[in-house]
């Protein structure tokens, strides 16, 4: 089985004398059905090693997350890749650099925490993987820019951090009754509630002295946020835009017990 | 049975091993109907050959988890009733505008902790939330009005990172219940409140090692012995080689930042003790 070949491309904006805008660098294609593009590759497969036609390139065969306890490790692991990549253009831009230092300080806070969350992930599921490492979620690839994200404006990027901050909420919410192992479980505790901080921090910049931090428009009249489907949030993600790399999330454990 | 020996036996190990009849978890579960019920049994046999063992043990133990979570709600929805009725926060004040959101939703988690338990429920404590005189949160002694409010909004402070670890601890004895996804649903909102209450008293909303913050009474170590973990299953994050995505800062500052500890039952009955008045 080939892996597939994706990788994170940070184009350097300071040099590239293209402005301030260091963007993820969007080299794939738009998102496809996996059963169509799986057959399609194994196709490719036959005749392995064609270099003279550059284009058009074949169609690299999609990762699909996996099922089980592995499944919601890919799963976490590409939305902390997803937080840790915006949060990292963020800081290149110009409403990083010229906000005051409050603002930056908690972008840096932002940016650690995704960043040590991704990085948890990624040397966990290698660790999980060690004998079957095309199982681990790859590198993705994202595109701010396809998804109508401006690093340089204060609104695009506060707005789209109190989505990604909400989206992580809802989503390790509704992963915990698919876990099986205790441990990860556990651990996915420990990131939750870090993400709702940031949620919370998030929305009480966007909209001061209001009781937006924990808002009624996510949070329902039991006092409980939300707890999402992985394939609704896979929808939302995929429908952002945002995500260059084609995955797919269709065997993912269901959940324990529905409430 | 009076709360301290709910608190207790919460705390010992009896409770652990303690089970309910089959027709009592039937009786439990009914409140989120009979459907969740049927369908929890099958994976309850079905655990004993997985890997998740701790499933079938604490299926039936659902109650104590449950019973503690209860107990923290009341004594928060009792704290900002109370916080919001002393005139102690100025009217339109983001204090008080916090205030009255986070009060909506703790009293909602009594409600619905109260519903989930059903006859398992629990009677509300008394509360004392000058912990016998140490602090005067209401100004309801001749502590002047700023000091009043400044030890409101530490106990506020306290009270939710207490939540947030407190919950942490039970997800593992509520694995495999029903319960699991609304306590999960819960602890988030309590991580919320912590935020704003810790960037209203001017920190960040996220913990740093085990440091309780500025201003914090040093009763409260309690809730922050235990934050500074370094290392996340088997890995030394602080050690780590962040290679092209550097840490800004303090690394080790960074990581215990990144990640919510647990804190056991015993530990979180024994912050709740503090402002409970036994009555036994």
């Amino acid at each position: 089985m080939k892996k597939p070949v994706v990788k994170l491309e940070l184009q350097d904006g300071k040099n590239s004398g293209s402005s301030r805008r260091r963007f993820i660098k969007m080299s794939s294609l738009a998102f496809a059905g996996s059963t169509l593009l799986y057959a399609c590759s194994e196709d490719d497969d036959f005749n392995p090693g064609m270099e003279p036609e550059p284009e058009p390139e074949p169609e690299p065969e999609v990762f699909d997350l996996g099922s089980g306890d592995l499944g919601i490790l890919n799963y976490a692991y590409a939305l902390e890749q997803l937080e840790a990549a915006f949060y990292t253009a963020v800081r290149s831009g110009s409403y990083y650099s010229g906000a005051p230092a409050e603002e930056q300080e908690l972008f840096d806070d932002l940016y650690n925490h995704e960043v040590i969350h991704r990085e948890f992930f990624r040397t966990a599921i290698a660790a999980a993987t060690a004998d079957t490492p095309e199982a681990m979620l790859p590198d993705l690839e994202f595109d701010l820019e396809a998804a109508g994200i401006d690093i340089n404006s204060r609104d695009s990027v506060l707005a789209t951090a109190m989505l990604l901050e909400d989206t992580g909420v809802s989503a390790y919410n509704g992963a915990g009754d698919r876990i099986a192992m205790a441990d990860y479980l556990v651990i996915a505790g420990k990131i939750v509630s870090v993400e709702a901080r940031h949620a919370s921090a998030i929305r009480s910049l966007l909209n001061p002295n209001s009781p937006d931090f924990a808002g009624d428009d996510v949070i329902d009249e039991n006092g409980l946020d939300p707890a999402a489907d992985p394939a609704d949030i896979y929808s939302a993600v995929v429908d952002l835009d945002v995500v260059a790399t084609p995955f797919t999330a269709n065997n993912l454990p269901a959940p324990q017990h529905e409430s | 049975m009076s709360i301290i020996k709910m608190l207790d036996e919460f705390s010992s190990e009896n409770l652990m091993s303690k089970k309910s009849s089959r027709r009592d978890m039937f009786g439990t579960l009914s409140s989120f109907g009979k459907k969740a019920a049927i369908a929890a049994v099958p994976f309850g046999l079905a655990s004993k050959s997985t890997k998740a063992s701790a499933a079938t043990s604490m299926f039936f133990d659902h109650v104590g988890p449950l019973q503690l979570a209860l107990t923290l709600e009341y004594l928060e929805a009792e704290f900002y009733l109370r916080a919001l009725e002393s005139g102690v926060l100025e009217g339109g004040s983001r204090e008080e505008t916090a205030f009255m959101q986070i009060s909506k939703h703790e009293s909602a988690h009594v409600d619905f902790l109260m519903a989930a338990l059903a006859e398992d429920s629990i009677d509300s404590p008394t509360f004392d939330f000058t912990a016998g005189g140490a602090f005067d949160p209401f100004n309801e002694g001749d502590t002047s009005m700023e000091v009043s409010r400044a030890q409101m909004l530490a106990l506020a402070q306290a009270f939710e990172d207490t939540g947030v670890r407190a919950y942490k601890g039970q997800a593992g004895a509520l694995m495999g219940t029903p319960y699991l996804e609304p306590a999960l649903q819960i602890h988030s909102v309590e991580a919320k409140h912590a935020s704003e209450i810790r960037r209203i008293r001017g920190l960040k909303g996220w913990i740093t090692g085990n440091d309780r913050g500025d201003g914090m009474p040093e009763a409260t170590q309690d809730v922050y012995d235990g934050e500074e973990v370094t290392s996340q299953a088997g890995i030394d994050l602080v050690g780590y080689d962040y290679g092209d995505s550097p840490i800004a800062g303090d690394v080790t500052a960074a990581v215990t930042q990144a990640f919510d500890e647990p804190m056991s039952g015993e530990t979180a009955t024994a912050i709740a003790s503090l402002f409970i008045v036994d009555e036994s």
